[in-house]
Parts: structure tokens; sequence; C-alpha cells
């Protein structure tokens, strides 16, 4: 499936603002992600499986925190980074 | 050659032979919180930061060209899955004992101890303090931290057994291992803790820097939240070393560095811990103290310092010494000033200006 790349992410991703990965879930969507990108998910997801506080998941425009959302090939995945302060 | 570390990014800064001339390089890492960058003075190529950014989770990045390039780490510190625990950023880093080519420690927040064995790329966690079943009453747990958030930091390696080291943690105190990091045991007695209910427990102190003198590795120096000790081994309680500071300036400060040679010579960076703590130079009078007699008398070592309104503050990290003769001292301050003197503290010159927040400086 599509996953959008936010620009702090893409020193992975050669600077591709969107890759191709797979996985039944968005949990095994950022394993295959970090098996294409090797580094990626430790950024995003911490050691106990959840999303770091800054990152947000949107599936097809929905924001979803859970990582066992299923996911289907159609879909795209938005990897969202929120920034705020000086 | 200095290394420093700031809330947006790495730079350097070089000078000729006579250490009149700096000429500062970089940003790496633009926007990245560098927490630390150290050299590896074993090999004098490896360097390793710790580096996050204000949404990315923490990991390290190594240099095998003396800071050209640059890989990131394939393994960073985490602790380990199941424990609840997350790292939120490696705050310290240590290269290992001489006869440990590759080794590294690693001290993180909150309180972690990890070690790698393949200089950076992978970092196991540390079970013998990780999982210790004291550690929580040693430390507090993770969300009973300071705003910027608890620290494992001061990781030192007696020079003459790899397996003899010491930890500081704030909070937590000071701790040591005398067989590898299996087994700790807190090493606080004599220290302050005012701030606790009772002042005189065995562990929860915050020592904010703890240094090992290289030649007498018997000697440690700490600047604590409550005040500046000397402790020499096998002695098990620490002296006061800052009841001599002068009463207006007192002896509240992160920072604390060690001649390299001299192990009675040390300076610190006194700041305001007065009322709530504004940790800035008391006064608005920036200035160093030094002492050449193990603290037994300090002198103030301004000239060439803003002598009015310079408010000061220097993170613990953020004070080194080289090795030259005499030494060079170095502080960075939080408004991102890097500050030098090549007459160990006599005289200091400006030597770089408009960096972001200096969290480290580190002379290699």
């Amino acid at each position: 499936m599509r996953v959008l790349i936010p620009n702090p992410l893409r020193s992975y991703t050669d600077d591709a603002a969107a890759v191709s990965a797979s996985g039944a879930t968005l949990d095994e969507l950022t394993v295959d992600l970090d098996r294409r990108f090797p580094g990626m998910r430790f950024r995003v997801i911490d050691e106990q499986g959840q999303v770091r506080p800054h990152i947000k998941f949107f599936v097809n425009g929905m924001q979803r925190r859970d990582l066992s959302v299923p996911l289907h090939d159609a879909d795209e995945v938005m990897i969202v980074c929120a920034l705020s302060g000086g | 050659m200095l290394l420093v570390a700031t809330r947006k990014g790495l730079w350097q800064l070089k000078s000729d032979a006579t250490r009149r001339s700096w000429r500062i390089t970089g940003p790496q890492f633009l926007g990245h919180v560098i927490h630390h960058c150290v050299a590896d003075a074993r090999d004098g190529k490896t360097m390793l930061a710790a580096a996050r950014t204000g949404h990315l989770g923490p990991t390290i990045f190594r240099s095998s060209d003396r800071g050209r390039s640059w890989h990131e780490a394939k393994q960073p510190p985490a602790f380990r899955e199941g424990s609840g625990r997350v790292v939120d950023h490696t705050f310290w880093l240590t290269p290992g004992h001489a006869s440990e080519p590759g080794v590294w420690y690693a001290g993180t927040s909150p309180q972690g101890l990890f070690r790698s064995e393949d200089g950076g790329a992978s970092w196991r966690g540390v079970d013998g303090f990780n999982e210790h079943p004291s550690r929580k009453a040693w430390c507090g747990g993770d969300q009973d931290g300071t705003p910027d958030g608890a620290k494992m930091h001061s990781v030192l390696i007696d020079p003459r057994e790899p397996t003899h080291m010491y930890i500081g943690m704030s909070g937590g105190g000071v701790f040591e291992t005398a067989d590898g990091a299996a087994t700790w045991r807190p090493l606080n007695r004599g220290v302050r803790a005012d701030f606790l209910p009772d002042p005189d427990p065995e562990y929860g102190h915050d020592p904010h820097c703890v240094r090992l003198h290289p030649v007498l590795p018997d000697r440690l120096y700490q600047q604590n939240h409550c005040g500046i000790y000397r402790l020499d081994r096998p002695a098990e309680r620490w002296q006061d070393i800052g009841a001599t500071m002068p009463k207006s300036v007192g002896s509240i400060g992160f920072p604390m560095v060690l001649h390299p040679r001299d192990p009675d010579t040390l300076w610190v960076f006194p700041m305001d811990g007065s009322k709530v703590w504004p940790r800035v130079s008391p006064g608005g009078k920036a200035a160093v103290y030094r002492s050449v007699n193990g603290g037994k008398t300090w002198q103030r070592q301004a000239r060439g310092l803003p002598a009015a309104q310079a408010w000061l503050t220097v993170k613990r990290q953020a004070m080194s010494a080289d090795a030259g003769e005499p030494v060079g001292v170095y502080f960075g301050t939080t408004s991102g000033e890097i500050w030098g003197s090549r007459d160990e503290g006599r005289t200091w010159k400006c030597l770089a200006a408009h960096l972001p927040e200096i969290y480290a400086v580190e002379a290699a």
C-alpha cells in the first residue's frame, strides 16, 4: 500500500515523500517499513510498542491510534509528526 | 577541537596550535536535539552523538572518521520489551575501558544504563542496573523526575580495572559496582539531600556532575544539587569542599571539570541556587571558580568574562578541559556562547556566539 512519509522521516527514504509497504495491520506495516528503511520504526514506535507522543497515523484520512487496526492493499497510510514551540 | 552539542544540532570548533584562533564548522544534524557528542580517545577516530528530535524517538549516530560522516546505530538504547519503560533520550556517552576497544556505555533519561560492544552500533541494557529490584527505590518512578526528565550521567570507569565503575543519577545519587555492573551499591554518605524528608539518606541524592581523576582514580569529585564534594577512596564519606566558596556566590552549579594531570585542581561554574533556583551566574556576574588544593580554597576567575548583566547558565555536560600545557578550559552557555581559556582559567575569551542552546561541550 501507499505510505506518505513526513519530512522528518525522509532521511530514511532517500527523500521519498511516498513509499510502498505492506502489512495486515498498522503494526505489521511499521515492521515492514523498518525492514525496508532500517531504523525508521523506533523513531515512531517505542520499545513497548506504543506510538510515540507526537506521531500520528492516518488511514484513508482517519486517525488511528490502535496499531492492531487492519489494513488492506488499497489503503493509504499517512504518518504525521506534530511539532510545536521553538 | 571542541564538540558542541546543542538543542538544534552539532557544531565543531577547531583551533590552531596556539589555541588563539578558532574556526567553527557545522551544523551537522541541524534541528536534532544533540544531548552529548563524545570522541573515542582510544582510536582517535570514532565519535558518537546522542540525538532525537522534537517528535522522533531517540537514536545514536556514529562516525568513524572524526565526524565527517555519520551513520545511525542499528539498535539504539531501548529498555526491555514488556518492562513498561521507555527511553526518552540518551543523555550521556562514555567510551569503555582502554582494554575493551569498541565498548561504550550510555546513560539515559529516565535512568538506565546501556552497553555497546561494537562501537555504538548496537546497544543492550545492563540488567544488573536496569533490572535491579531496588532500582525504583533508588531512583523513583520514571515520572518522578525533574522537568527535563530524570537522568543517568557521569558513567565513570576506573582506568585500573574495567569492572569497577561509578554512575551518577539525578535523582538517585552516586552508585558503585565492583563486578562489571552486575551489582551496585549507593555511595552517598556525607552528601546533603536537603530537599528530602531525611536530609542524610542512603540514596535519592541529586549529583549534577561526578568526575574521577584519571591519574589518581581513587579521587572523586562531584558538583551536587547541595554543594561540592570530594571523596578519596577507600573512604566512604564525601567531604564538603563547597563550604569554602564565598557566601555571596554559594556552592551550587551543574558542571565540574578536572585538570587532566593534577588531581588537586578543578573548576566549577557557580550558579544561583537560591529560592526558585534561577540557575544563572550569581548577581549576573559571570565567573569560573578554581581550586588548586582539592577544594580547600577557591579563586575567582573572571578576567575577560562580562562583569555585569551576564546571566549565564552552563549545563552539566557543557564544561570541558583539554590536555594542553597549560590546560585549556571551555564552557558553553544556554544562550549559545562558547567561552575558552588557554591559561587554566586566568583569562577568558568568547570563541563563538549565536549558537542554539548549548547542551554539551567536549574537548577532543
